[in-house]
């Protein structure tokens, strides 16, 4: 066994070394999240050096246009109510979850796959039926879901040991034993898949506000998940990878200071079903860019991409006033809201807000956020089968840094083979995140795409060659990290309180960062809204 | 018990000469070891198809195989040089020749194949288990024992990780496994060689080695100069009959075979029609249902790029047009112009009726706004998931939207004797999408009993009437086609959906299980 291990890493270091012969670094460019403007949050007296021409008044201001914010106007929407404004810096709205396309296909930037909605993740469930995805009943145990967005099979794959294999978790040349005891981990998460508290709730539910209040399994959250992993006496070298890929994935950290509460919740949170489909994930080319698309036909017009809030003060009584400034530069705009749905991240209010309470303060001091770098690189043909499982949606390789690649035209139901569009993820867990942000504030597009393509090659040596153009795109403060004390500590319920006329609605309020629970907390805040000013609420989705 | 003769201990020449000697034999014997393997694995999944099940069989039976080898090696004794040549040499030849005689066995099919596979791949690997040991113990007079052991593994992993760069990307392309096999097996064999000359002195039995060793490398040099002779010979064993034609087009290789008047097409070696009875197929594909649409006009066929279905569609006059969507350019070019295809097509893919495109049959499906009253999808049989796409609850709903009002369709569905619950797959595919199906079946000599399902959003009667000229099909005997034997009546099946593609795992299991 030691030997093919050693065999697959010095395959890449070998190919990767061999730099010589290879072919010229594709073309490319380094995009991402707006840094300057980002960081003009940071100067002093920001609003004025842009100067403000204009006051608006408005029923509800949205700052920020991703999942949860769109999720805010959407259910607003929906309920008929229009005195509404997303405030937008990028000069496109999705966030997390934006996407990207060329001639070739469209592709993720961030966010890439939705898994069927558990039952009681009620907004996702309504959303979707209103994309006509979910089709029939919402609330139906087993809905159908419009096959399109099913992730076609073969879903996943690993490349261990020189070998494709079906699935993620490393089975080929895996020991008896270790077979087994990887067969007691996933029958101890279903175990708590079905856990339920003394208020009849399931512990590990999705969106998090459904979950029981019980303390009873607060003990996990005192531990990180390697160390659960330890104690509960889970030794195997292909699990304990397997379940560090997975915090690496879903919360951009290392298991080894992920709480071991929410390395559970990943595994132990799903239980969504449709008809005929099981263990499957939605998704499109553009990742859940489809989604933000749908979001945004929903609501033309009043989207307003490239301005930022600079400063926000709200004082009894009063609307809360809002200073915006353009993310290029210009003049904004005074916004007197009669209530404000904070969408953007979080960590930001402490820049925005003139005196924040302290008890916010204080519920926001331990978040911290996780780096991320997404690679899209374009293909002149399908990159080579390799041995064993066949190209699949979500290809991951073994011990690397990154995360592997999603397959862009995998969705298309014609075979002739042509170009496609691979898009690689990388979180830079290995680093706390104010030197990871370094490295991402100096890293090159060069350097990036060298690594990625030394990563890759390990699985197919000729993959340069098929590259014709390699795009890096960096994600400063991706995703909360739920570090350990982090995930039941009772900030939730601090931070999804009201704030006089403010509701926070950001993934960061959970400290997950999840399509469901950035669509939970804004739907919760349009709807907590929508009630306070008497509007007839049909339906209650938060 | 013997004494254990560690001769190198003995040896009068400076140790550390030997010892180099000996961590390049490591170097060499770790190579030929991965490289049996590889050539195994590749060859086995190059045959049998379905390389995941191959290769992590063959692998987990080689590692096996190691094991057992280096647990054995602790019973080895008595003169250990003279036992590691004739390892080296039965590593040799036998793992050099393994995909040799392997290939040939499969294409005379000599026995059952898959017990000659693994017993070649369970041979070979005790073997190469007892080698390193065996060097280890060789050397321990020599070295300290830590020092041994990293030196030993450490030259061992870069024998490995050499072959495994070089079989990719060169070995395997351009040698070709049987050449591959046979030069690892000269590289055992020269450790041998070397072996002998270095420990000369030591070795009893000198003589009778020498002669083993100069056989075993006459007999690789041999076979490494007959390989090409060798897997042509196995080419047409597999193949039976003279080839006429061969060529790779970038989607598929075909070959086209005679043997008197029989012509066969084969596409990746899977038969595709032998001119003695394809009019059965061929016949039974289109006219149970395009008889039993008088007034269709406009047909479409999918697949189908040998013109043998376009043949029996012209044989109705109300047919005006006919559209053929294949894929690969080369084959409709080879069935309109070869002069013994044409005649076996009756010239179909030249009549001013028919429009060939070669296109992927899903794009064209997708960008075109075309309606027809009957369409023919004739594709290859559900083996990938490339393939699978093609049978799937979103292919027919494409599909139906290609349908006329009162319109209907025929998908040839693999064989309902054979792979069984394949073919109610298909069945429950096309029902899932809203369509009243008929399936049947055809016995075609060639193939057996073949299936096909006619679907459409009005219910099917069968057809009172052929066109003039038909060798197989009756108005009386239709009927019968559309009954099933116990063996072969219907099962309960989910359809194949994209997300689970159940018909490939299905059609994989189910012809798995048919000898060839
Ligand atoms: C690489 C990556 C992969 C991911 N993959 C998945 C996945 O597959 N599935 C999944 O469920 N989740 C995934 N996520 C998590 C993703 O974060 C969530 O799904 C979701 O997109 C979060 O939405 P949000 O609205 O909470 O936050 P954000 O996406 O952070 O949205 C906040 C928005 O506010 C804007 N903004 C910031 N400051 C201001 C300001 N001052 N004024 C105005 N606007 C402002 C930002 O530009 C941004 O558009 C992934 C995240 C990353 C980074």
């Amino acid at each position: 066994m030691q030997r093919r291990e050693f065999l697959a890493l010095c395959g890449a270091a070998a190919l990767a070394g061999c730099s010589k012969g290879a072919p010229p670094l594709p073309p490319g460019e380094l995009g991402g999240m707006n840094f300057k403007a980002g960081h003009r949050l940071w100067s002093p007296g920001a609003e004025s050096q842009s100067g403000i021409e204009e006051t608006r008044q408005v029923g509800v201001l949205i700052v920020g246009g991703g999942i949860a914010g769109l999720s805010a106007a959407w259910r607003l929407e929906r309920a008929a109510y229009r005195d509404f404004q997303v405030l937008e810096l990028e000069d496109v709205a999705g966030g997390n979850s934006r996407s990207g396309a060329n001639a070739i296909s469209a592709y993720p930037l961030g966010a890439h796959y939705l898994p069927l909605p558990n039952p009681e993740a009620r907004v996702v469930r309504a959303m979707l039926a209103d994309f006509g995805v979910l089709q029939g009943d919402p609330n139906a145990a087993n809905p159908a879901y419009d096959e399109t967005y099913l992730c076609h099979a073969p879903q996943e794959r690993l490349y261990r040991q020189g070998i494709w294999q079906e699935g993620l978790v490393p089975r080929l040349g895996v020991s008896r034993a270790e077979l087994d005891e990887q067969g007691r981990f996933f029958q101890q998460m279903e175990t708590f898949r079905q856990a339920r508290g003394r208020d009849g709730r399931r512990y590990f539910a999705l969106p998090l506000a459904h979950a029981s209040r019980d303390t009873a399994l607060d003990g996990l959250d005192r531990l990180s998940m390697h160390d659960w992993m330890r104690r509960e006496g889970y030794g195997g070298e292909g699990l304990h990878w397997y379940v560090n890929y997975a915090c690496r994935d879903d919360y951009g950290t290392d298991y080894r200071q992920v709480s071991a509460w929410a390395g559970i919740h990943y595994f132990a949170c799903r239980m969504g079903h449709g008809q005929g489909a099981d263990d499957v994930v939605l998704t499109a080319p553009e990742g859940n860019g489809w989604l933000v698309k749908r979001l945004m036909e929903r609501l033309s017009g009043r989207v307003q991409t490239g301005q930022m809030a600079l400063r926000l003060s709200q004082r009894p009584g009063k609307p809360v006033e809002v200073l915006t400034g353009q993310a290029a530069g210009g003049p904004g705009v005074r916004y007197l809201a009669e209530h404000v749905i904070w969408a953007a991240p979080l960590f930001l209010l402490p820049r925005v807000v003139e005196g924040l309470p302290d008890h916010l303060g204080n519920a926001l001091a331990p978040l911290s956020h996780a780096p991320w770098i997404v690679a899209n690189l374009s293909l002149s043909s399908l990159p080579g089968a390799g041995a064993g499982a066949p190209l699949s949606w979500d290809n991951v390789l073994y011990d690397s840094p990154g995360l592997g690649y999603v397959v862009a035209t995998h969705q298309r139901i014609r075979r002739a083979p042509g170009p496609t569009v691979l898009t690689y993820y990388r979180p830079l867990s290995e680093l706390d995140p104010r030197s990871a942000r370094t490295r991402l504030l100096e890293a090159s597009r060069d350097d990036w795409a060298q690594a990625i393509l030394a990563d890759l090659s390990r699985a197919h040596g000729h993959i340069r060659e098929q590259v014709s153009r390699l795009d890096v795109f960096r994600h400063g403060h991706a995703m909360a990290r739920p570090l350990v004390g982090l995930m039941r500590d009772g900030r939730r319920d601090t931070l999804s309180s009201a704030w006089g006329r403010v509701w926070l609605a950001h993934g960061d309020v959970s400290g997950l960062s999840l399509f469901e629970e950035a669509s939970h907390w804004g739907v919760r805040g349009a709807e907590q809204i929508l009630s306070q000013q008497g509007a007839p609420l049909h339906e209650r989705l938060a | 018990m013997q004494r254990e003769v560690s001769s190198a201990g003995e040896d009068p020449r400076p140790a550390s000469l030997l010892q180099q000697a000996l961590l390049v034999s490591v170097f060499i014997i770790a190579s030929c070891g991965l490289a049996y393997e590889l050539v195994t694995a590749s060859l086995a999944s190059y045959l049998l198809g379905d390389s995941v099940t191959q290769f992590s069989t063959i692998i987990g039976a080689y590692l096996f195989a190691m094991g057992v080898g280096s647990w054995l090696s602790r019973y080895v004794g008595g003169n250990l040089v003279q036992r590691f040549i004739q390892i080296e040499l039965a590593v040799g030849v036998l793992g050099g020749f393994a995909a040799v005689g392997l290939y040939l066995a499969f294409a005379a099919q000599m026995g059952p194949f898959r017990i000659l596979l693994y017993l070649a791949v369970l041979a070979v690997g005790i073997l190469v288990g007892l080698e390193i040991p065996l060097v280890m113990r060789i050397l321990k007079g020599q070295v300290a024992f830590r020092d041994l052991v990293s030196r030993v593994l450490a030259v061992d992993y870069l024998g490995a990780l050499a072959v495994s760069l070089l079989f990719p990307l060169f070995l395997a392309p351009y040698l070709g496994l049987m050449r591959t096999g046979l030069l690892f097996g000269l590289l055992n064999a020269a450790v041998a060689l070397w072996a002998l000359k270095l420990f000369q002195t030591h070795l009893p039995k000198r003589h009778g080695l020498g002669w083993a060793t100069t056989l075993s490398i006459a007999l690789l040099l041999g076979g490494f100069a007959v390989a090409g002779k060798l897997s042509d010979m196995a080419e047409r064993w597999l193949y039976a009959d003279d080839i006429v034609y061969s060529e790779s087009t970038p989607y598929q290789r075909l070959v086209i075979t005679r043997w008197r008047d029989d012509l066969r097409l084969f596409i990746n070696q899977n038969l595709q029609f032998s001119s003695k009875d394809e009019y059965r197929y061929h016949e039974a594909l289109v006219h149970p249902g395009l008889a039993s649409l008088p007034r269709a006009g406009r047909v479409l066929v999918l697949g189908g790029g040998d013109g043998l279905a376009v043949r029996e569609i012209l044989r109705y006059p109300q047919v005006n047009a006919v559209t053929l969507v294949d894929l690969d350019p080369a084959m409709t070019h080879l069935f309109s112009t070869a002069p013994f295809l044409t005649d076996l097509n009756g010239n179909a893919l030249n009549d001013p009726k028919v429009h060939v495109v070669n296109d992927d049959a899903v794009r064209w499906l997708e960008d075109n706004p075309e309606v027809f009253d009957f369409v023919v999808v004739d594709f290859p049989d559900p083996s990938s998931y490339a393939l699978g796409k093609l049978y799937s609850t979103a292919f027919y709903r494409l599909l139906t939207r290609h349908l006329a009002p009162g319109g209907r369709l025929v998908v040839q569905s693999t064989s309902p004797y054979y792979a069984r619950r394949s073919f109610w797959t298909i069945a429950a595919t096309l029902e899932s999408v809203g369509l009243k199906t008929a399936p049947y079946h055809a016995l075609v000599p060639s193939f057996g009993e073949w299936g096909y399902v006619l679907a459409g959003r009005e219910a099917y009667r069968v057809p009172e009437r052929y066109p003039e000229g038909l060798r197989f099909l009756t108005p009386a005997m239709t009927p019968d086609l559309f009954r099933f034997s116990a063996d072969m009546d219907r099962v309960p099946a989910e359809p194949n959906r994209l997300n689970e593609q159940n018909l490939v795992r299905l059609f994989e299991q189910e012809w798995h299980g048919v000898t060839r």
